[in-house]
């Protein structure tokens, strides 16, 4: 949090109390104005948390431990196909969503240790090559694990998912508050996501600073000199690769849920590759970096959908560009601009791996 | 004198070179022990195979009477031992501060679940741990600089950085790979002087150098590497005298006579 409050421009250096407040006005406030400009837009916000819990999951590992994964997309795989799974028509299954929860982030965690082991040895690019094929095998196992017996349907995918329900409470249906007045679905489905990203931050920052969080940073800036002060790297990363798929998973249960329908191409190569440059652009390595990356990245197409086509046209009369061709486009040389003016994302911020106010209670004594 | 550390037939080769030949050694506690010898003789060699960075061919090294388990870098730590590199080797994005925080890693215990749920334990030792890396700044006097980014460090205080990490992990042998190396004289009569306190305060201390006026100021005992045998291994003052060790510098022996 106090990351992202002195990344707010100009008011997080002078009154981090007000920037704090604003940064939580706007999040609550978020769905309310997007609204304003159509329903789809929430949902849009609603994936923008998604790929929030993502990026935040995917910075934990090449942020925090230093190992590029761009197989990531897997474990958020793994998630919400455990969801469909347990909870749809498809094997008749439909176990409540506090089960199917915690089994999608353990999966999730243990496909990220199997991912971990043969790769102990690995770093830079060869690290980044097998986890490439790491999170292709699954998407391709998801793809064709239809027959002879039928487990994922295919490329078809699952459909019916169960939605998500909080003891009772489904967070699919419109809340009716009084009679004339209720609460879209896609706003309950915000908030609940919110919670979930926060509760990400608050561990994810708790895991930051803490032996953990220093061992692999330790790691991460010079692994023999990790080892010579008696760090365990290969215990840490296993621990980051299953941390960080943990994230993916729950990512991917909610993914499911709130989608209601999953197939394995939602999981491809570019998936990965979108997840790696949120953090990147955000600035890899700090969590507040991750959050505004991701929903920088994830607005940005739609805005350019919604946008581009009718300014288009009322300047040239006919739409020139096609807004997938204007968004490869827009991010590349979004790319381009970053690594020019900010090569160290938007926010450089350095993370830190103390408490301060322990170091002030330690000078002063 | 208790026996510290005893270094039995120690042998590595790294494909045709054979860099360490049947050394064995013995290091007395509360000793201030040189390694010596002249480039390519084997001295750093000696330090990654004690402190696991490799597994050695041969031999064994019995520390405080039990034998160290080779190719754990982080048991070896756990024992006892700590090191220091030839090139510095900090965490350059962390803090001084961090860097000795995360020398203390070892010594602390906190788990996930601890860390999540930030219970009492873990917060106190959070604090403990902090506390004692500012505790070892001071020792090594920078710790004016606990908040500076390690690589922003001066090249002295980024020497002294790494002793005070390697001090974190609480060790009983601290292994020193040329630590004056690229120290002008007043760093180097600082860093003696640092150097002495440490042994002062219980740490025996094995140090590899150059700087013989360091050396032979410091040292209880000496041992000299040449092509990886030990050719020699007495008080300063002896060595310094030994016919094998000055042919082993400056070349000679029977050729040149």
């Amino acid at each position: 949090m106090n990351e992202l409050v002195s990344a707010v421009p100009w008011l997080g250096k002078r009154n981090p109390m007000a920037a704090r407040w604003l940064i939580i006005i706007l999040a609550i406030a978020a769905p309310m104005v997007a609204m304003l400009f159509g329903r789809s837009w929430v949902r849009i916000l609603d994936f923008a948390l998604l790929y929030m819990m993502l990026a935040l999951g995917l910075n934990l590992v090449v942020g925090f431990a230093g190992l590029l994964d761009l197989g990531y997309i897997a474990f958020y795989a793994v998630g919400a196909y455990t969801f469909a799974f347990l909870a749809s028509p498809h094997f008749d299954v439909h176990l409540p969503f506090w089960v199917v929860l915690p089994l999608g982030a353990a999966f999730a965690g243990m496909a990220g240790i199997m991912l971990g082991f043969p790769v102990l040895r690995l770093r830079g690019d060869y690290l980044a090559i097998v986890t490439l094929g790491f999170g292709e095998i699954i998407r391709i196992f998801m793809n064709n694990l239809n027959y002879p017996i039928n487990i994922t349907n295919g490329p078809q995918g699952i459909n019916g998912l169960d939605s998500i329900n909080l003891f009772g409470w489904d967070l699919a249906r419109n809340l009716q508050v009084t009679e004339d007045f209720s609460i879209n679905s896609l706003f309950l489905y915000y908030y609940f996501f919110l919670a979930c990203v926060v509760g990400s931050i608050i561990f994810i920052q708790r895991l930051q600073i803490s032996r953990i969080g220093r061992a692999w940073a330790a790691m991460r800036d010079d692994e023999l000199a990790a080892k010579a002060i008696g760090i365990n790297t290969r215990n840490l990363k296993l621990l980051a690769f299953s941390m960080g798929a943990t994230f993916g998973g729950v990512a991917g249960c909610l993914f499911g849920a709130f989608q209601g329908f999953v197939s394995p191409e939602s999981f491809s190569l570019m998936e990965s590759i979108a997840v790696l440059t949120m953090v990147v652009f955000g600035g890899m390595g700090n969590i507040a970096g991750a959050i505004v990356g991701a929903f920088a990245l994830a607005l940005l197409p739609e805005v350019l959908r919604d946008v581009a086509v009718p300014l288009q046209q009322t300047l040239f009369g006919h739409v020139l560009l096609d807004p997938e061709v204007l968004r490869m486009l827009l991010l590349s040389l979004a790319m381009i601009l970053m690594m020019l003016l900010r090569p160290a994302g938007l926010i450089p911020a350095r993370a830190r791996y103390a408490h301060p106010e322990n170091l002030h209670r330690s000078a002063a004594k | 004198m208790i026996t510290l550390l005893e270094a039995r037939n120690v042998g590595k080769r790294f494909g045709g070179l054979q860099a360490l030949t049947d050394v064995s050694l013995t290091i007395r506690k509360g000793e201030v022990y040189g390694l010596i010898g002249p480039n390519g003789a084997g001295k750093t060699t000696f330090f990654n195979v004690l402190t696991g960075a490799y597994i050695p061919d041969g031999g064994e090294f019995v520390f405080n009477g039990s034998e160290l388990p080779s190719g754990k870098p982080h048991k070896i730590v756990g024992r006892g031992i700590a090191r220091t590199f030839q090139n510095i080797r900090l965490f350059r994005d962390l803090t001084a501060l961090e860097n000795v925080m995360a020398g203390h890693h070892i010594r602390t215990k906190a788990g996930l679940w601890g860390i999540l749920t930030q219970n009492r334990f873990t917060r106190e030792e959070e604090r403990l741990t902090t506390e004692r890396a500012y505790e070892m700044l001071k020792y090594v006097g920078i710790e004016r600089f606990a908040q500076t980014v390690s690589k922003n460090l001066s090249y002295g205080d980024q020497r002294r950085l790494e002793i005070a990490r390697a001090l974190a992990t609480e060790p009983q042998l601290l292994a020193l790979d040329e630590p004056a190396a690229g120290m002008n004289a007043t760093e180097t009569a600082q860093l003696k002087v640092l150097i002495e306190q440490i042994r002062h305060d219980g740490v025996t201390v094995m140090l590899i150098e150059h700087d013989v006026k360091l050396v032979m100021g410091l040292c209880d005992r000496v041992a000299v590497l040449d092509f990886g045998r030990k050719i020699a291994e007495d008080v300063p003052a002896e060595v310094q005298r030994n016919e094998a060790v000055i042919n082993a510098y400056l070349g000679g022996g029977k050729h040149a006579a």
